[in-house]
């Protein structure tokens, strides 16, 4: 081990040698940076079921996985494992034999309304009355394991370890929108503890039914814009009115920097820290003195031995829901300081929806192509600047920029505070 | 990093069960055994087997109304029982030193609302069209907050905001598997430096039908006769479930050193593994994961098998080739099956067994043998009931019973 292979801590330094992509914008890595930088939208009428009567008909959603999208357990599966597969391609590594560890954010899963429904008509109950009785007496009958495995919180990681050839026990997390950053920051710790010199990463949520939008929707979270559905995320706007639901899902291939040189991989950017706070004052609003989010905030850049100075480029949580892009710019300025103003700051979300569980992880991935690219995706839809904000959100057009070092927030209910730094590849 | 493992020590454990609440009044009925009678509940669970709750004052461990508003049983259940933890730990409600507390919690889906969907299934039935019904019906009926009380990640968020837990949030899921990895991260962060204290634990409601419902879609549940676990066999095999809250706090010896807080034992070990289950999969994956055989009079395993007959089988064999005469206790006999929680469970009793310096009486006389003495270190097992296996290894602490 070099000089290099270390942090200022004297931990393995971490290198990213792969990504993998899936969102609204299409599937894979090229199609989705080539859609990101062209500040295209992937925001759409939802057609996926009958929104009639519903506050919001607009959502982000990923249509194009065939079968496996009828359910949401299928269909996060489907795209954790082709965001999987292309990390661990990319990776120059067999995506059948991956030969580390899977740390997995994937939505909590239940039965759906559709087996609820086909349950209730079969045969084989005495009771009439509709509810769980009924259903018990049913499923007594006319047992199926297919709907109970859909059911089951393991059943995405175990899948995808058989796919991928992953090794032990994988983690399937949930740490509300901050779950993505939280998976990446378990594959970080792994390998400073020296327990593996590799682990795959990966965020998905394909968790967009009826009953999760209407829930969220009865929280008054999203955005009821939906007569232009590419134009309702506008995140930092004066007239923003909640996140768009959406579906994706990002993966990376962590390793020791040590050992992607020494197998000559190619090495994309490294993730430098992670910094992470619960918030104690309220199930769904952060504290108003932005304490434990500015507390996160300092711990990522901390981790990295860096200061604020260090950011070049914020990639922001940046939802478009009121409280958040207010709390979020007043906890980076508190940080920050006058140099905010100058810090450019975008938001992925303006153009992929809030992909709420896999939002962390597809935001990094994002972050390390523009590390390597040199180029900061715009916050689109960004023509009323709210007076109060006072950002360069990289407004409605991708930029050219030299970045050495990128910031990556996620902040989620339940109190949920997540940062990472990420930083551009060492020039060979 | 590259420094030696430090030791890490459970300091707090809050253990609330069909059986009670507290460490302690746990061990005082096991004490009273052999031929201990579980709490069951079967009305209106009629065939299956549901160890339920007693009654609880919540507002012991969450004393705002508000808050307990926000929850259903299985938040309060996990919150109650991680309050219990810090207050067993001696940890001061002092926001400064819970700030840096960090938290792992193992996490299913909370309640669902069965009078609404029960009314969405009624309407559904015979309209042209089911998805509008759907719509119409949960957004008059579904009471916003339900939602949170549902989310996985709620459960610690409740911590954070009752018991000002904030150093960080983490929630694992996927049934016994999730239970496993909690405390495995847990114990391999503290070893390595990356944490100084834990709570880590994880609560299971089992008086819910809409899981009862999935669980027996595969055809898992205990039915018509009950049975202790080991005993399960043939038709008369299956999972009883069992409400748990349990939780535990890990700290490294410095961290408990500078607090002058008491041990009760220390985790060893914490290991899990997956694969197909096929053949002698299990078995050898299983045997990977146990410790290497000691004075085995000085063993005894706490085992958290499922009763399902085949997985208890393979269990039952791999333990008495590794420890022959080890005395084992089949824990869900008395506390049912709690999946995310019943690893956290098994290190609970486990590390309060220790602490004791107890010999456990048989849960089941026909199955389970007496044991000669108090052990001085205690295996916990996990065969999860679809995938994943686990161990854990509790030791005592020489001359210092809690």
């Amino acid at each position: 081990m070099s000089a290099s292979d270390t942090d200022f801590l004297g931990r393995p330094v971490i290198a990213v040698t792969g990504l993998g992509i899936v969102s609204s914008l299409g599937k894979g890595v090229a199609a989705n940076w080539d859609a990101l930088i062209a500040g295209k939208s992937g925001i759409h009428t939802i057609d996926r079921f009958s929104t009639e009567g519903l506050r919001t008909t607009i959502s982000g959603s990923v249509d194009f996985m065939g079968e496996m999208g009828r359910t949401s357990t299928g269909l996060s599966y489907a795209m954790a494992e082709s965001a999987g597969s292309e990390a661990i391609r990319m990776a120059g590594l067999k995506d059948d034999d991956f030969g580390g560890p899977l740390f997995l954010a994937a939505p909590p899963v239940e039965m759906e309304w559709q087996h609820r429904l086909q349950l209730d008509h079969m045969d084989g109950a005495t009771t009439e009355e509709a509810g769980y009785d009924r259903l018990l007496e049913i499923a007594r009958k006319h047992p199926d394991r297919s709907i109970y495995n859909l059911t089951q919180c393991s059943r995405i990681s175990e899948l995808l370890a058989d796919r991928l050839g992953t090794r032990g026990l994988p983690i399937t997390l949930s740490t509300a929108c901050a779950s993505g950053a939280s998976a990446i920051q378990l594959g970080v710790e792994a390998i400073r503890r020296g327990e593996t010199e590799r682990a795959i990463t990966i965020g998905t949520d394909g968790s967009i039914t009826q009953e999760s939008l209407i829930r969220f929707s009865l929280l008054s979270a999203l955005s009821t814009q939906n007569d232009a559905p590419e134009k309702a995320s506008k995140p930092f706007s004066k007239d923003r009115d909640g996140f768009i639901m959406a579906e994706g899902a990002g993966a990376l291939v962590l390793e020791s920097y040590a050992a992607a040189k020494a197998r000559g991989a190619t090495i994309y950017g490294l993730i430098l820290g992670c910094g992470e706070r619960a918030d104690d004052f309220h199930r769904t609003r952060s504290k108003p003195d932005g304490s434990p989010i500015i507390a996160a905030i300092k711990a990522g850049i901390e981790d990295a031995g860096l200061t604020p100075e260090g950011i070049d480029y914020i990639n922001a949580h940046g939802t478009s829901t009121p409280e958040n892009d207010r709390m979020e710019a007043t906890g980076l300025a508190a940080v920050f300081g006058e140099r905010l103003k100058e810090t450019p700051i975008s938001s992925n979300k303006s153009m992929i929806g809030h992909t709420l569980t896999a939002a962390g992880a597809i935001e990094a991935a994002f972050s390390i192509l523009s590390l390597k690219e040199g180029v900061l995706p715009p916050t689109i839809n960004h023509h009323h600047p709210d007076p109060a904000i006072e950002l360069d959100v990289v407004p409605n057009t991708a930029r050219r920029a030299e970045i050495g070092a990128v910031l990556s927030n996620s902040f989620g209910f339940g109190g949920q505070n997540a940062c990472l730094v990420l930083g551009r590849a060492p020039r060979a | 990093m590259t420094n030696r493992p430090r030791d890490v020590l459970i300091t707090g454990i809050g253990l609330v069960s069909s059986l009670g609440e507290g460490i302690g009044e746990h061990l005082d009925l096991f004490a009273r055994g052999p031929g201990l009678q579980p709490n069951i509940k079967s009305d209106g669970y009629e065939p299956y087997f549901v160890h339920g709750l007693p009654a609880i004052d919540w507002s012991r461990q969450i004393p705002k109304r508000g808050d307990q508003r926000q929850m259903e049983t299985w938040q309060k259940l996990g919150t109650y029982s991680a309050g219990l933890a810090l207050e067993d730990a001696g940890i001061p409600m002092d926001e400064a030193v819970r700030s840096e507390i960090d938290m792992i919690v193992a996490a299913g889906g909370g309640e669902r609302d069965p009078a609404v969907d029960a009314m969405v299934i009624a309407r559904a039935r015979g309209a042209n069209d089911a998805g509008q019904v759907i719509n119409e019906t949960l957004s008059t009926e579904l009471r916003p907050t339900l939602f949170l009380a549902q989310l996985s990640n709620l459960l610690a968020g409740n911590i954070s905001i009752v018991h000002k837990v904030t150093g960080s949030s983490r929630t694992f899921m996927g049934e016994e598997a999730a239970g496993i990895s909690a405390l495995y991260s847990a114990k391999a962060r503290i070893a390595s430096g990356q944490s100084e204290i834990c709570l880590v634990g994880s609560a299971f409601s089992a008086e819910r039908k809409d899981l009862i419902l999935n669980f027996d879609l595969a055809e898992l549940m205990l039915k018509d006769e009950w049975r202790p676990v080991f005993a399960r066999t043939g038709a008369r095999q299956g999972v009883a479930i069992g409400s748990v809250g349990a939780f535990l706090v890990l700290e490294s010896p410095e961290h408990a050193e500078k607090r002058a807080a008491r041990a009760y034992a220390r985790l060893t070990s914490a290991l899990g593994d997956r694969g197909r289950r096929g053949g002698d999969a299990t078995a050898k994956r299983f045997a990977a994961l146990l410790p290497a055989q000691a004075t085995d009079e000085d063993t005894m395993v706490w085992s958290g098998a499922t009763g399902l007959a085949d997985l208890v089988q393979i269990e039952r064999q791999v333990l008495a080739e590794r420890f022959p005469t080890a005395p084992v206790r089949a824990y869900g006999t008395l506390l049912g099956h709690a999946f995310e929680a019943q690893m956290p469970a098994g290190v609970a009793l486990a590390a309060g067994a220790l602490s004791r310096g107890m010999a456990i009486p048989p849960f089941d006389t026909g199955e389970e043998r007496p044991a000669p003495a108090a052990p001085r270190r205690a295996v916990v097992t996990s065969i999860g009931h679809l995938h994943g296996e686990g161990v854990c290894v509790v030791e005592a602490i020489e001359g210092d019973c809690r």
